[in-house]
């Protein structure tokens, strides 16, 4: 059940965005969300879609896996494409069957909309595909540094993320063993009725947490043990490098937004 | 109640870029009233095969029966959870299933699921807390109060109330101390014995293996690649050499001391106390021959 | 010899308001000197894990002292000894922080501010001496319980201490992780003298060691070379631990009116006593 969770799990590689620094993919995809709004007219969005495949491409992730990962944001997409359809009036009218008017304006504005998911989606997706949680977390970390002068924890809050990422396979894998063992006793979260699935869900998850605490527990102990005391005066083993690549990487992306803006439609 | 797997294949993460093969064409059978053991070490299969004697995973292909049910692979079946009832399941650190607010309830939560009346599951209760060498008043207890070892006992009672025709252990004994080790041991070794279960033991212990079972399978690489008497198999060193097993100790240290002899004992001991009795009446043939 | 540890008439109790519990731990005092392998064994609930945790600052005993490289442990000096004392405890997994394993072998020396270029040397020299320096980069979810306890002795061993401490370290591993793990310490400690203390119920894991320190209910029952305590032969059993096997073996052929004579340490020589006192012609 749990093996079959795809969506943006990270595949290891050597491709060009793989070897960038985690920090300047963060600031590329966090700047990209906003460049895309950019886009109103047809080259433009073209032009995205474009830069999308271009980005794919130098990923070397297969296609794959960003397909799996548009399917939870499927619904919402065909949704909001349909309203645009139905809502969105002007242009020449395409169909009139009375409450199913649809027109041109619609239709553009429905298939923008969509391509402005699919990117986003594939764009946030190659983030996650070809970067470490780890590294995310190590850029996340560094790039939020700042904000500790107003006293936000961020080293405290990035070990916590890092701990949690460590312990997703681990309590995983737990999840399963203790859903075998009350299946083996009659008791069955995956199938049955409604009404029986919930009953079946405290059998479930007191055992988990009764184990997360002494993992916890044993966890916090081995850190002391080993010194930990808070991130004064640590030093850090996993070192972020900056290369050209990234220097380059986020150029390139200050001026396609700038020819974006150039070649968008102003009213 | 017969189990048969038939040419067993399971992949995890089937149709997935995840997707890891772990059985290869198993072949096992497991008879009625015997005591069995599935040998492998870590990432031979066994725990997979285990999963499958109870229906808790389904072949990717061949065919698994238990008793007169056919489970198979891309075929619905309705009736696993009458399957599972005959079939107990120790799993490794069962204690890790506890979660009722006492004993009495964690041990009738197994039969009251199969639809066993409340009041014929907390009889049931009072009746297996003896089987596992605990006292009764502990049934009011919370099961989190206990030391690891009740703990450990009451969730085998858990599923000994369930009067399972056949139950699987797997590596029941893991963190027990050796006092723990052997009394869990020899509880399902006499349980099997006074009521005829059949007994599924996985486990890497060949120690054992030798000591309780009839019958031994051998789990390599995702495949069931030996199977026979325990006499038979430890007798071949080189060949479960090359599954990275050794022969249980006893069997080690006889093949040694037979070396040193420079002639064979009567027959291979799989216990101690076997071993003793062996060497005992060679050293008297030899006083007497002298 | 130096001393590396010594514990003076240590009491400790969970309940301290409840007098009329058990202490875990009774009036225990001993020595560890540098080089030697002490092991301390005992039955679940012997007290022996209070005691390292005791030695780890990680509880304070209500009565008696600590004294690590002439130290007297105390709060302030707490996290400067702890850098000396090396741990693996019994989880694999619970023990396991970092992503992969080069970022759980720096973790202690991230702790105390190891520069950069020193921490690359360091991970490497220990994983290379534990025999894991294929696995960098992997994730612990891949590796099996003999692999990460030998990540985590890594780890430990990083930070270079004076002692190592095995806290039921291979209790919940496989026979074939088991043997792994002492390999590694055993071949640690002919080849650098480290100082080994393991807390074990696990008797042929004791027999490596130089001297046993046998607990039993918080207290120490007997203490000496392994020769000397598994003499105590049925004492052991009856106190929930089970003799190495030729150990066994020679008390059970002994029984059966068998002669033998000497140490049956091992099975080799079990063989040659039972070879010369009763089948040699």
């Amino acid at each position: 059940m749990m093996e079959k969770m795809i969506f943006g799990r990270f595949i290891p590689g050597d491709s060009f965005v793989h070897k960038m620094d985690p920090r300047a993919k963060l600031v590329f995809v966090f700047a990209f969300i906003l460049v895309v709004f950019i886009a109103n007219n047809i080259p433009t969005y073209i032009a995205l879609v474009v830069v999308t495949f271009f980005v794919i491409a130098l990923s070397r992730i297969r296609l794959y896996f960003l397909i799996n990962g548009l399917k939870p944001v499927m619904i919402l997409m065909v949704f909001t494409f349909l309203i645009h359809v139905f809502f969105t009036k002007g242009g020449t009218v395409l169909i009139d069957w009375g409450i199913f008017n649809i027109q041109e304006e619609g239709v553009k504005q429905g298939i923008f909309i969509s391509i402005r998911f699919l990117v986003l989606v594939f764009m946030t997706s190659i983030l996650t595909l070809t970067t470490s949680p780890i590294s995310i977390t190590d850029g996340l970390e560094t790039l939020l540094n700042p904000l500790k002068k107003i006293k936000v924890p961020v080293h405290e809050l990035a070990l916590m993320m890092s701990i949690a990422l460590r312990f997703i396979p681990t309590l995983m894998d737990e999840t399963d063993k203790i859903m075998k063992a009350q299946m083996a006793r009659g008791s069955d979260v995956t199938s049955g009725t409604i009404k029986e699935r919930l009953k079946a869900v405290v059998p479930l998850l007191i055992p988990l947490f009764v184990s997360a605490f002494k993992r916890a527990e044993d966890l916090a102990t081995a850190m002391e043990v080993r010194g930990y005391r808070g991130g004064e005066g640590r030093t850090r083993y996993r070192q972020l490098k900056w290369s050209m690549r990234d220097t380059y990487a986020l150029l390139l992306l200050v001026l396609f937004a700038v020819g974006l803006y150039y070649f968008r439609t102003t009213k | 109640m017969d189990i048969e797997l038939q040419k067993v294949s399971y992949s995890y993460a089937k149709g997935t870029p995840f997707e890891k093969a772990a059985l290869f064409g198993v072949d096992l059978m497991i008879e009625s009233g015997k005591y069995h053991a599935i040998i492998g070490h870590t990432g031979s299969g066994k725990s997979t095969v285990l999963q499958h004697l109870n229906a808790l995973l389904k072949p990717s292909e061949g065919i698994v029966k238990i008793g007169d049910e056919m489970i198979e692979a891309g075929k619905k079946n309705k009736k696993l959870r009458q399957v599972r009832q005959h079939i107990g399941i120790v799993f490794q650190f069962p204690e890790h299933q506890l979660f009722e607010e006492t004993v009495l309830k964690d041990i009738a939560f197994g039969p009251m699921n199969f639809g066993v009346s409340e009041e014929e599951a907390y009889a049931r209760a009072h009746e297996v807390i003896k089987t596992v060498g605990l006292d009764d008043s502990i049934l009011q207890k919370s099961p989190f109060d206990l030391s690891g070892g009740q703990m450990r006992r009451v969730a085998i009672a858990g599923v000994l109330a369930m009067k399972p025709d056949v139950i699987v252990l797997d590596e029941p004994t893991a963190g027990l101390d050796p006092r723990g080790r052997h009394n869990i041991m020899e509880l399902f070794s006499k349980l099997q014995k006074d009521h005829n279960l059949t007994m599924i033991l996985v486990t890497h212990s060949m120690e054992d293996a030798a000591r309780y079972a009839d019958d031994l399978t051998i789990m390599h690489d995702g495949k069931s690649v030996l199977r026979g008497m325990p006499r038979e198999i430890f007798k071949d060193v080189d060949k479960l050499a090359q599954y990275r097993l050794k022969v249980p100790h006893v069997v080690a240290f006889q093949m040694r001391l037979e070396q040193r002899l420079g002639s064979k004992l009567a027959k291979l001991c799989l216990t101690e106390e076997d071993l003793v009795d062996e060497i005992a009446r060679a050293a008297k043939k030899v006083r007497e021959e002298s | 010899m130096n001393n590396i540890l010594t514990l003076n008439n240590i009491i400790f109790s969970y309940e301290v308001d409840q007098p009329e519990v058990k202490n875990a731990v009774e009036d225990v005092s001993f020595t560890v000197t540098e080089g030697e392998w002490i092991a301390i064994v005992g039955h679940n609930g012997s007290g022996k894990s209070t005691i390292a945790r005791i030695i780890n600052g990680l509880l304070f005993p209500q009565s008696g002292d600590v004294t690590v490289f002439g130290k007297l442990m105390n709060e302030d000096n707490l996290w400067s000894i702890r850098t000396e004392l090396g741990m693996v405890f019994q989880n694999p997994d619970n023990q396991f922080v970092g992503a992969t394993v080069q970022d759980d072998v720096a973790f202690a020396l991230e702790n105390n501010g190891v520069p950069y270029e020193d921490m690359v040397a360091r991970v490497h020299q220990s994983l290379a001496q534990v025999k894991m320096e294929q696995f960098l980069n992997h994730e612990p979810q891949h590796l099996s319980g003999g692999q990460k306890q030998r990540v985590a002795i890594a780890g430990a061993l990083a930070l270079r201490p004076k002692l190592l401490i095995l806290d039921e370290a291979t209790s919940m591993l496989d026979p074939q992780g088991r043997q792994e793990v002492l390999d590694i310490v055993r071949k640690l400690r002919d080849d650098t003298g480290l100082t080994v203390l393991s807390i074990t119920h696990d008797l042929e894991e004791a027999i490596l060691a130089d001297r046993i320190l046998f607990m039993n209910q918080g207290r120490k029952f007997a203490e000496g070379q392994p020769s000397e305590i598994f003499a105590l032969g049925d004492e052991l059993v009856e106190l929930g631990l089970d003799l190495p096997f030729s150990m066994k073996m020679a008390k059970m052929l002994q029984e059966k009116g068998i002669q033998l004579d000497g140490t049956h340490m091992s099975d080799e020589e079990l063989v040659e006593n039972l070879w010369i006192s009763n089948f040699k012609k």
